[in-house]
């Protein structure tokens, strides 16, 4: 193709005069006034558009949890609240007991998260480095758990919860059946696995020949090249955890011990819609702030996990 | 205790001083060197072994034993085949395996159109586009109770949003979740709105990667935009969009958490009941793991040779 012998010459061309890539559009139709013109009328409504979808119903529901029990379910809704009620937070905070499920879910969330950074990233890392014999099928062991459906799998979890063999402990009721399961994560240790092969070996070498053990190389020089791929499996292990709905609700029948989705699902119906919404809005505000927080290292995370890597 | 040591002094024989001088010498030292080698590896790799053990690959195992058993007053017989007959001549069945294609037939139409055009619409702007990238992943970050709920409240044929948007329209007023030719589609629409944040940053960065030399190539040949997409975007990015089309096949058979959520599972006579939701009902209402597990096996056996694509594809992307 003609456009192969272009590519070398027009790169270079292309980085020079603008700094984007190019796409599907010209960029010298853009630069005539109709496809300017056309360019931002149809980036006002994308934004428009957007903005109303993806964050009207957040407003919706912030601004729900300040309205009456009426106001909610007025029609036509009101697009601010007639009068302020921020006590419906206080309340739900109060009535649904979210304190005790946000500190449940944190718990569970950043426990699963030290599991599976301590057994998933030595994992990975002998995987990956210290290549044991039969390393090779032990990753496609738990490769293969991936080709296998979840949800196949939660009635004998649950049964395997309910009684681990060899050790016969009950597990429900016990963070435990969150944090272990949770590092049975092979998309985890294959994005971790991925990382350590692309670091060189003679990092590693020189690391052994001044003596270093297995234990002392990870911790000083594979785990902190590593810190952009333990910050995307951190976040993806916590919000995992913030997001599952089935496995909790199966092995933490105690309202006491139950995770926020968990517990405001089992409780919706009781409370007012205001107080409801605001308990929808407090629960929503931790993900978020790590989203807000850590957006580029999930949005990096997200094209890692990509097919090209 | 006097066994080990003794064994060790074998392996470090007395002309351990002179290396090379023996060559078996040499090949015991450097087994021994392999031997510590790979326990400290397996010493690493133990942690995750065991809990793969005990919460992958047992039940992976169990899953079949389960399906071919029976579990009545705490006794556990053999069932042989009757698990898979009973659940085959139950009418849910059909209608969870019907509800269920539909829901992934409407969800790929969704789910997989939508989050792709806007992957190429958002490409094409030289501004906002970390706005509209945070905005479209956004919802993704929600705990699903709040999505869920948020769009029971909108579906509410009363007071609910959505009635209200269709009556500016000018659009007759619907019944959303709560008829049974708009349940499965009401649990789509949200289902879509919850989870193509992560589709659409797929594509987008696979669309990054396609080299513009291909558009001016194009575009000298005199291709408008359409043809642009159908001649260069969609070929350039076919590895991701195949690999991304089975794995929403895959998810989407496996739909649970949003019409449990949204519907309590079954909706209006079952019209949204799924599979995985029957394999729930089978094994945590009626208490019959081995239908369930049975259930399980069906829907592994299917999603089986989808994942068999699946593999294939990748490997081909590796290279």
């Amino acid at each position: 193709m003609t456009a192969n012998t272009l590519v070398p010459r027009r790169k270079r061309a292309a980085t020079v005069e603008v700094a984007r890539p190019r796409t599907l559009i010209s960029p010298a139709q853009l630069g005539r006034s109709r496809g300017r013109a056309v360019y931002w009328i149809v980036f006002a409504l994308v934004v428009l558009l957007f903005t109303l979808v993806f964050l009207g119903p957040l407003y919706w529901m912030v601004t729900g949890g300040l309205k009456t029990t009426q106001e909610v379910v007025q029609s036509p809704p009101t697009a601010f609240p007639t009068s302020m009620h921020p006590e419906n937070y206080e309340q739900a905070w109060k009535v649904m007991d979210l304190a005790k499920l946000l500190f449940n879910t944190l718990y569970y969330a950043f426990g699963a998260l030290a599991f599976q950074l301590i057994f998933d990233v030595a994992a990975a890392y002998s995987l990956s480095k210290l290549r044991p014999i039969f390393g090779k099928a032990i990753l496609g062991l738990m490769l293969m758990t991936l080709m296998i459906p979840a949800t196949v799998l939660v009635v004998p979890q649950y049964l395997t919860v309910l009684d681990v063999p060899i050790i016969e402990r009950n597990l429900l009721n016990s963070p435990w059946a969150i944090w272990l399961p949770s590092v049975t994560n092979a998309f985890n240790i294959f994005l971790l696995k991925r990382f350590f092969d692309s670091i060189p070996r003679e990092l590693l070498d020189a690391a052994a020949i001044d003596g270093a053990s297995a234990m002392r190389t990870l911790r000083s020089v594979v785990l902190p090249i590593s810190r952009p791929i333990l910050g995307v499996v951190s976040i993806f292990a916590v919000v995992g955890v913030w997001k599952d709905f089935l496995w909790p609700m199966l092995t933490l029948p105690d309202p006491g011990k139950q995770t926020l989705n968990v517990g405001i699902y089992s409780l919706a119906s009781g409370v007012p819609e205001n107080v409801l919404i605001a308990a929808l809005t407090i629960a929503s505000v931790p993900t978020l702030l790590i989203f807000l927080l850590f957006q580029r290292n999930i949005m990096s995370g997200l094209t890692a996990g990509g097919l090209k890597g | 205790m006097s066994a080990p040591t003794l064994s060790k002094s074998k392996a470090t024989p007395p002309s351990h001083g002179r290396p090379g001088s023996d060559r078996t010498n040499f090949a015991r030292e450097e087994f021994v060197r392999s031997v510590r080698r790979n326990l400290s590896a397996h010493g690493f790799l133990i942690g995750a072994v065991l809990c793969f053990s005990f919460f992958s690959w047992y039940p992976m195992v169990r899953e079949f034993i389960l399906a071919f058993q029976k579990n009545e007053n705490g006794k556990t017989t053999w069932a042989g085949w009757s698990n898979l007959t009973y659940i085959f001549n139950d009418p849910a069945f059909w209608q969870a395996w019907r509800n269920t294609l539909l829901f992934t037939g409407l969800a790929l139409l969704l789910g997989f159109v939508v989050p792709f055009v806007v992957a190429v619409v958002l490409n094409e702007f030289r501004h906002g586009q970390g706005y509209l990238r945070l905005l479209v992943y956004l919802p993704v970050m929600l705990p699903p109770v709040a999505s869920v709920l948020l769009f029971k409240y909108f579906y509410d044929p009363g007071y609910g949003l959505f009635n209200r948007i269709l009556e500016t329209f000018g659009l007759p007023a619907q019944q959303w979740l709560q008829d049974t030719d708009t349940a499965m589609l009401s649990v789509v629409i949200a289902a879509t709105w919850m989870s193509m944040g992560g589709a659409t940053l797929i594509y987008l960065a696979a669309l990054q990667g396609i080299p513009g030399e291909l558009y001016e190539a194009a575009e000298l040949d005199g291709a408008g935009i359409l043809r642009k997409i159908w001649h260069v975007t969609i070929p350039q990015t076919r590895l991701i969009l195949s690999l991304m089309l089975l794995m929403q096949i895959i998810a989407t058979m496996q739909v649970f958490t949003e019409p449990f959520l949204l519907t309590n599972g079954a909706g209006p006579e079952g019209s949204t009941t799924t599979v995985v939701y029957l394999i729930y009902q089978y094994a945590f209402n009626f208490n019959n793991y081995g239908s369930a597990a049975a259930l399980g096996l069906v829907l592994l056996v299917l999603l089986a040779g989808f994942s068999a694509v699946y593999v294939r594809l990748s490997r081909g992307s590796e290279d």
